[in-house]
């Protein structure tokens, strides 16, 4: 990608770049001033850029290549500075965070219940419920995900078919969060919830909206990841083992149970763990679907470790961080750094495992 | 060996007997997206329908007047065009700071960065991403706005309050400009959609052929001038399609401008001023109303024109990329 | 089932890949044992005749063919269960495939998939089929080595033995040599020099050769017609019934 090098001996003496102030223009100009095609060196080229006297180097570089390599740099540097730009930043800012947050974090900080509206305690209830949504999500999205993926890409791999999928996946990876939310009010809280309630029979122990509509919401919204993942996994599998295995005689399910899941194991494995991600994060689709600022958790105990049920309001890391930044008064500052700080080391924990596991996965590669 | 066919008794295998009712499930499974967007539209528009023939959508696209919830005794209004206009602006300048920052990212990481470098900005990009709206929200709330607040507040009669007021940088020349406000919002959306350009544009580079690269190396090119000269036009489209992906990611985008945006539902005259977006006002009014009246109903109308118009960015960023292979083709 | 009834026939058989046809009014007989050669430039269909052969066809999108293919008179089309069908025929392709398995499961994958579980069985015939495909000294000692880590030879040789594991009565061979060494592919060749004594062998070559060494009949079939079938003496004689082999056979066009 450099020009050849140069000798010391060869290498042009510093001097002022004179010829180029006229045609400080465009290239193209440069170039016609110059007299050469595009890139070219050394013979049609009228002044020797040797600095060494009276040698005639062809290699040497020219005003014009002296001034493309400056510009090189200067752009290299600016563009390495826009990578500078987006990252110092936002680990400052980050820094930051973890810094005001620091005097209230502590192991009982998550241990213990928020009191008083979260301006004192932890945030126990808040995370066991992230915990479970996460769970109820997982739950929907990855078998039906994963079987779907593998009817795209094993079963109907051509045709319109494939087609329609391909884009309704796409589509539903476009649709903006809060009109998931909408589409979870309409559809699990306002119909599904009811259809349910009536058919068993349910009055005074009603099913609301809480985790079971809340992880529906967050499955659908996450299906084109689980989708997308699967198939990209199970498309690194060589035909050629396919074509093996029914050559002798296993029918295409024994083939993928045997041969292609069984490696496409890791990049599954990344798509679950970006679900994870998504699904600890997202407040808009859970706003109207089930999740509440403040439930009563008991402090002590199993009711402690299992809080809610599928049918009630549940609390999350995400609501109760948009709550008490914004919306409760004479909250310490230090209570909302808290809640940011554990949200930002969870997402950032599970996505560093992600990635570490993709690196060990690659690794341990089998053909 | 022989051709003798000894058939050896064949053991129960579980997964064997399910095969038929597996290949079943996946076949259904496989309808699985196309339930799912059909059933959000179905939901959607159920909700919105019974206020759909009675809106008034001329005043919903031209009028700013968003009154849900009148005194009694007087008639509700529902323009929504301070709320797009708040939707479109924090996105625009979103874009204007998002689109040379990521790209330059880009073109760095893959054509200028190697080995340990590019791994590294690789794996900061990717963890960027993955933090939640929420949290973008609160660092706007937090940590953006009273910078923005500082930087654009001023003694009422200085000279840097006559120059914002003349520049629209802010709206009135007294005390102290309000934090979470239009800039605010646009500079976290901005930061938010970047690692998604970056990763979008990045394939799109990776796309075009080596051969491209080659063929500019072997005439005398150096890597800024085959960026420029040779793979920014050739990655045109793809580059394009990917900030198009970035702005629809950034109309889309909830809880960091509801924190970040202030609650004005007013045309913004500056740039510090407050607005709010469609998708702000959806997720912070829905709570307030009543389940089947107006307010309600056009929440979700809300809910509609959002979802036509990231659907449009996406169909039309659809066609760029497909635009460029027919292209390529001829 | 007489002696006189070949064991595999193709009765006017064509094949086509959507609108493209492949194969035309393919018709000929392969008598039970022994190796018939079938030679001829690329493209000439030889690859899926095999495929029609197993039913492999089926796992290609818009194809099919015309006309019937018996085995043992029993028409492959109509077979009710299409994998018990491939069972009894042995594939092996160009390019050498060890599954990523462990050499072991490699062999046993067919047997595992047909229900036989007990170990005494199985161990006896990774044994057995490894022997056959000259790859047991080889790899006595790691059975459970990745069969992806051999090198091209030897995987080629261990899809021979998955092929031979079913004992199947028909073994298919598609141009099994062009990525291997000439070592492995004069052990293979003794291989089948042996099993055609007791399998039935269509081989698929490209090269003249190995039919001459192998085959006791040879097809020739170019652009999907057959153009002779003989004896292999009288295909690589002087005298050949049609002018286009004895051109193919010399190198005159290939």
């Amino acid at each position: 990608m450099n020009p050849p090098p140069q000798t010391p001996a060869q290498r042009p003496a510093p001097r002022d770049p004179a010829p180029e102030t006229d045609v400080l223009g465009t290239p193209e100009t440069r170039l016609r001033t110059a007299g050469a095609p595009l890139g070219s060196t050394g013979a049609s080229v009228p002044a020797p850029a040797a600095g060494v006297a009276g040698a005639d180097n062809p290699f040497a570089a020219t005003p014009f290549e002296r001034t493309k390599r400056r510009r090189l740099k200067w752009n290299r540097w600016m563009m390495f500075g826009f990578c500078i730009i987006l990252i110092v930043p936002l680990v400052a800012i980050l820094a930051d965070i973890f810094i005001k947050a620091a005097p209230v974090l502590s192991l009982d900080y998550l241990w213990a219940n928020p009191e008083n509206k979260g301006k004192g305690g932890g945030i126990w209830a808040p995370l066991v419920g992230t915990f479970y949504l996460v769970i109820g999500s997982l739950f929907f999205v990855a078998p039906i995900g994963i079987l779907a993926a593998i009817y795209l890409n094993e079963y109907a791999k051509e045709g319109w078919l494939n087609r329609t999928i391909g884009i309704t996946v796409t589509s539903l990876a476009g649709v903006p969060s809060i009109v998931h939310g909408l589409f979870g009010l309409g559809a699990f809280v306002l119909t599904m919830l009811p259809a349910i309630n009536g058919a068993l029979g349910l009055t005074s122990h009603k099913l609301e909206a809480g985790l079971l509509t809340a992880s529906l919401t967050i499955a659908v919204m996450n299906l084109p990841v689980v989708i997308t993942s699967t198939r990209e996994a199970l498309g690194a599998v060589p035909q050629a083992f396919r074509e093996a295995c029914w050559n002798l005689g296993a029918t295409r399910w024994q083939t993928i149970r045997t041969i292609v899941l069984p490696n496409s194991f890791s990049g599954i494995l990344t798509g679950i763990i970006l679900v994870v991600s998504r699904a600890a994060g997202e407040t808009a689709p859970i706003l109207f679907t089930g999740v509440t600022f403040f439930k009563f958790v008991a402090d002590e105990g199993l009711a402690k470790i299992f809080p809610y049920h599928p049918g009630e309001p549940f609390m999350a890391m995400s609501m109760h961080l948009n709550i008490i930044s914004n919306q409760i008064s004479r909250m310490p500052e230090n209570m909302k750094y808290g809640s940011a700080a554990v949200l930002i080391a969870l997402i950032l924990f599970i996505n560093s495992f992600a990635i570490v596991l993709r690196v060990w996965l690659r690794g341990r590669k089998r053909w | 060996m022989s051709g003798t066919k000894a058939t050896p008794k064949k053991a129960f295998n579980f997964f064997d007997a399910v095969e038929k009712p597996t290949e079943w499930l996946i076949r259904l499974c496989g309808w699985s997206s196309i339930i799912g967007i059909a059933a959000i539209f179905l939901f959607i528009f159920k909700e919105a329908a019974p206020m759909v023939p009675r809106l008034d959508w001329f005043h919903l696209f031209t009028s700013s007047r968003w009154i849900p919830n009148p005194a009694p005794g007087n008639e509700a209004s529902f323009g929504a065009l301070a709320l797009l206009v708040g939707t479109f602006t924090t996105t625009f300048i979103g874009l204007v700071v998002a689109v040379p920052v990521g790209l330059g990212a880009a073109i760095y990481i893959s054509e200028f960065a190697t080995g340990k470098m590019k791994e590294t900005l690789k794996i900061v990009i990717e963890l960027l991403a993955a933090i939640p709206s929420i949290v973008w929200g609160f660092i706007g709330l937090m940590v953006l706005g009273p910078l923005v607040s500082q930087i654009f507040s001023a003694e009422p009669e200085s000279v840097w309050s006559h120059i914002m007021v003349t520049l629209h940088l802010a709206s009135s020349d007294t005390g102290a400009a309000q934090g979470t406000n239009l800039l605010t919002g646009g500079v976290i959306l901005a930061l938010m959609s970047v690692p998604l350009i970056v990763s979008l544009s990045e394939d799109a580079l990776r796309a075009v052929p080596d051969t491209f690269r080659e063929a500019a190396l072997a005439l005398g090119a150096n890597p800024w001038e085959t960026v420029r000269r040779v793979l920014l036009p050739a990655a045109r489209n793809g580059l394009l399609a990917a900030c198009m992906l970035g702005m629809g990611r950034a109309v889309g985008e909830t809880m960091a401008v509801l924190l970040a945006t202030g609650h004005s539902n007013r045309i913004p005259l500056a740039l510090t001023d407050p607005v709010r977006t469609l998708t702000a006002t959806i997720a912070a009014e829905m709570g307030e109303t009543v389940h089947g009246d107006d307010h309600y109903r056009v929440l979700f109308i809300l809910g509609i024109v959002l979802f036509v118009i990231t659907c449009g960015i996406n169909v039309a960023s659809d066609f760029i990329v497909k635009g460029v292979k027919k292209a390529n083709q001829a | 089932m007489t002696q006189a009834q070949p064991h595999l026939e193709f009765r006017r058989v064509s094949a086509f890949y959507g609108e493209k046809q492949v194969l035309n009014n393919v018709s000929f007989t392969v008598p039970r044992h022994g190796v018939i050669g079938i030679i001829g430039p690329a493209n000439s269909g030889k690859t899926t005749l095999l495929k029609t052969i197993n039913r492999t066809l089926d796992f290609i999108t818009g194809a099919r063919f015309t006309g019937e293919v018996l085995l043992n008179g029993d028409s492959v089309a109509a077979a009710p269960d299409p994998n018990a069908l491939r069972r009894r025929i042995g594939m092996v392709f160009p390019l050498p495939v060890g599954l990523p398995l462990t050499i072991y499961e490699n062999v046993v994958y067919a047997p595992r998939r047909q229900g036989v579980t007990a170990k005494a069985a199985l161990d006896e015939i990774v044994e057995q089929c490894l022997r056959q495909a000259v790859l047991w000294d080889e790899v006595k000692d790691r059975l459970d080595m990745l069969g992806t880590r051999l090198s091209g030879g030897q995987q080629q040789r261990l899809t021979l033995a998955r092929a031979l594991s079913l004992s199947p009565e028909i073994l298919c061979l598609d141009e099994f040599s062009i990525a291997i060494d000439p070592v492995t592919t004069m052990r293979i060749e003794d291989v089948l020099k042996e099993l055609r004594k007791t399998v039935t062998i269509v081989l698929v070559t490209n090269l003249v050769q190995q039919a001459r060494r192998l085959a006791s009949e040879v097809l020739f079939l170019w652009r999907g017609e057959v153009i002779e079938h003989s004896p292999a003496d009288v295909v690589f004689s002087e005298t050949p019934k049609d002018r286009r082999t004895y051109d193919y056979v010399n190198g005159i066009f290939g």
